[in-house]
């Protein structure tokens, strides 16, 4: 009798200590669990620390600045809206500057983005070989730096500049151009170097994406009656890129709408008649040269929503390709 | 195929076509389907031209940079170099003595931001890229939102409120105001958080499996999968910072960098458009060669670029 009870005694322990086996392990791997979530956690932290510092926080702070009068010395007072109804009202600055950004953006945005997958497409049909050494030509503007101030050098007001040296040549003008005093020529001028940078990250999306492109697709395309390159391009290709059309338009237009340091090293700050002044150049002034700051971050808030709506809006469009 | 059932036979076309096809076939592979010689040679064309557009103004400053001053104001000027001499350096030395800051000093500044802040920007974004692109937890969803749609502004519009962060953390007049920025670009992020998805997330959990820690799976196991991203990130944050002018935040002019000088160069005048042409060239040749190195890479790491629904 004794011997029964001894043995179920002996499984039953057994049994027990199965039991707090299975329930440390588990503790232990909700353990680990937790120390990986907080591993991940981890690795988050330095990055998102200084993205939400210079990046986010400003944007919050931007917004609640535009509401007071903020000059950097004393602390902000409530304004309400009185630094947006300036704006719009009483700066007549600004609204030059709002139209200039419209009209580069406008002219900039679209060919820079049409540009950019105009000339991946052309410089895909290469051979792989001559296909790097043209996207290095195509790309090199934006990555040379400030290399655009040669341009300057280009449009020099004298006859040494080589614009004005070569009308002279051909007699098209008789007297150099000051191509850089005169509000005319400014905008033009400002464009045709933005354009000439726009070759940049959207470029290099538009040819990664068209080499990702399925070749067998052209096949079947081919089978099914596709007859040109055109028809190709609208019904096989720009579908295939369309993830890479969404992310370039992003680009493009952020980029457009914040034309700044090429017009200020180009048409100088402040250029003549506001001819090359943007929004952005308009709140470098306010800010940084008569420290404004609450009206600055009400001209920053603006830009913000034109990206942001800008943004939206064409993505809004981009999704209806190839459907 | 087409073609020939309409009759079409490639041997009774004229020497001419042929000649040409047969130089086309140099620089286009030919196996696309689809396309017609003349269209061929009218977008080679277009291509050829815009290339020249493009690529005017660096041969420019590769001439100028090697032109005595007397060539450099010839008139009518021209484009290429016909007496090369390295006068325009040795001019950039001699000017750069001469002045109260040494150029040594404004190079020293630039690589100093390039060197930091491109290596800080490739490891913190790539450590938060890696939750974000392999990982399910609380938050992550907001995260890749915040991050997509801070792709969609600039930062000229964050300018102020980030000019009183700055003051506020004692950094104006210090080259880390452009650095911590750019450990946090976010295209940066975006890009490399893109790439990580494609890491099949078997070896992730056969790691994890095995005993590994977070940080080694990050560090062993994702970060020699993404070196093509690496490099993409790299040349990004390289172009940016290499070409930063630090205008806003450094007043000190010992703290100054390299295209700061070259602006204020410029402002010179005509008299130092040798000088400025030497300047240029150290500024392009440095990100170009960058580019040179990696650009297969950066091709694969834009595969993934896109932004998909």
């Amino acid at each position: 009798m004794s011997a029964l009870i001894d043995k179920v005694n002996q499984r039953f322990h057994r049994y027990l200590d199965k039991k707090r086996e299975v329930r440390e392990k588990r503790k232990l791997e909700r353990k680990r669990d937790f120390k990986r979530s907080r591993d991940l956690y981890i690795l988050l932290t330095p990055y998102f620390l200084l993205f939400f510092l210079f990046t986010v926080l400003p944007v919050a702070i931007s917004l609640i600045f535009s509401f007071t009068y903020f000059n950097m010395l004393e602390f902000p007072k409530w304004a309400g809206w009185e630094n947006y109804r300036r704006l719009f009202f009483e700066d007549d600055v600004f609204l030059i500057a709002i139209k200039n950004t419209i009209m580069f953006a406008v002219i900039t945005g679209p060919l820079g983005y049409l540009g950019s997958f105009v000339f991946a497409w052309l410089v895909n049909e290469l051979k792989p070989k001559v296909r790097s050494v043209m996207t290095l030509i195509i790309y090199a503007p934006s990555i040379s730096g400030g290399a655009y101030i040669i341009w300057r050098l280009i449009f020099s007001g004298d006859m040494y500049g080589y614009a004005n040296a070569f009308l002279i040549r051909y007699g098209i003008v008789l007297e150099p151009i000051q191509w850089l005093q005169n509000p005319d020529f400014i905008p033009f001028i400002i464009i045709l170097v933005q354009l000439w940078l726009s070759l940049g990250v959207s470029f290099l999306a538009f040819i990664a994406g068209l080499q990702g492109v399925d070749r067998t697709l052209y096949e079947a395309g081919a089978v099914d009656g596709i007859k040109n390159r055109w028809q190709e391009l609208w019904y096989i290709t720009l579908p295939s890129i369309k993830p890479q059309l969404m992310f370039s338009a992003v680009i493009q237009i952020t980029a457009s709408l914040a034309i700044a340091e090429v017009a200020m090293n180009i048409a100088g700050f402040p250029s003549v008649e506001y001819a090359g002044h943007t929004i952005v150049t308009h709140l470098i002034d306010v800010g940084n040269l008569r420290f404004e700051m609450g009206y600055a971050s009400a001209i920053a808030t603006i830009l913000f929503v034109m990206m942001l709506g800008g943004n939206l809006i064409v993505q809004k469009l981009l999704r209806r390709v190839g459907t | 195929m087409a073609k020939r059932q309409k009759g079409y036979h490639p041997k009774k076309r004229n020497i001419l076509y042929r000649v040409i096809k047969k130089l086309m076939r140099l620089i286009q592979p030919g196996n696309a389907l689809n396309r017609s010689l003349g269209g061929d040679v009218v977008l080679l064309l277009t291509l050829l031209l815009f290339g020249m557009f493009t690529a005017y103004p660096m041969v420019f400053i590769i001439n100028n940079a090697f032109k005595p001053l007397s060539e450099i104001l010839v008139f009518p000027p021209k484009l290429f170099v016909r007496n090369p001499t390295l006068n325009n350096f040795t001019d950039l030395i001699l000017l750069m003595s001469e002045s109260w800051i040494p150029v040594s000093r404004y190079v020293f500044n630039t690589v100093l931001i390039t060197v930091v802040g491109t290596t800080g920007h490739v490891i913190f974004a790539s450590m938060a890229a890696y939750p974000l692109a392999k990982h399910k937890f609380p938050g992550v969803k907001g995260l890749n939102k915040v991050v997509v749609y801070s792709l969609m502004f600039n930062g000229a519009v964050t300018a102020i409120p980030a000019y009183v962060i700055m003051t506020q953390l004692g950094l104006i007049d210090t080259l880390w105001a452009i650095i911590l920025p750019a450990f946090a670009f976010s295209l940066g992020l975006y890009l490399m958080k893109n790439f990580m998805e494609q890491i099949p997330t078997t070896y992730i959990e056969s790691a994890y499996m095995d005993g590994a820690s977070e940080y080694q799976i990050f560090w062993k196991i994702v970060m020699p999968l993404v070196k093509p991203a690496w490099l993409t990130l790299i040349i990004l944050s390289f172009q940016t910072l290499w070409g930063a002018t630090g205008g806003q935040y450094i007043y000190d002019e010992a703290l100054k960098p390299l295209s700061f000088a070259l602006n204020q160069i410029v402002g010179g005048g005509i008299a130092r458009t040798g000088v400025v042409a030497a300047v240029s060239l150290f500024m392009m040749i440095v990100p170009v060669t960058v580019f040179i190195i990696s650009q297969s890479s950066i091709i694969e790491t834009m595969a993934h670029s896109g932004i998909k629904e």
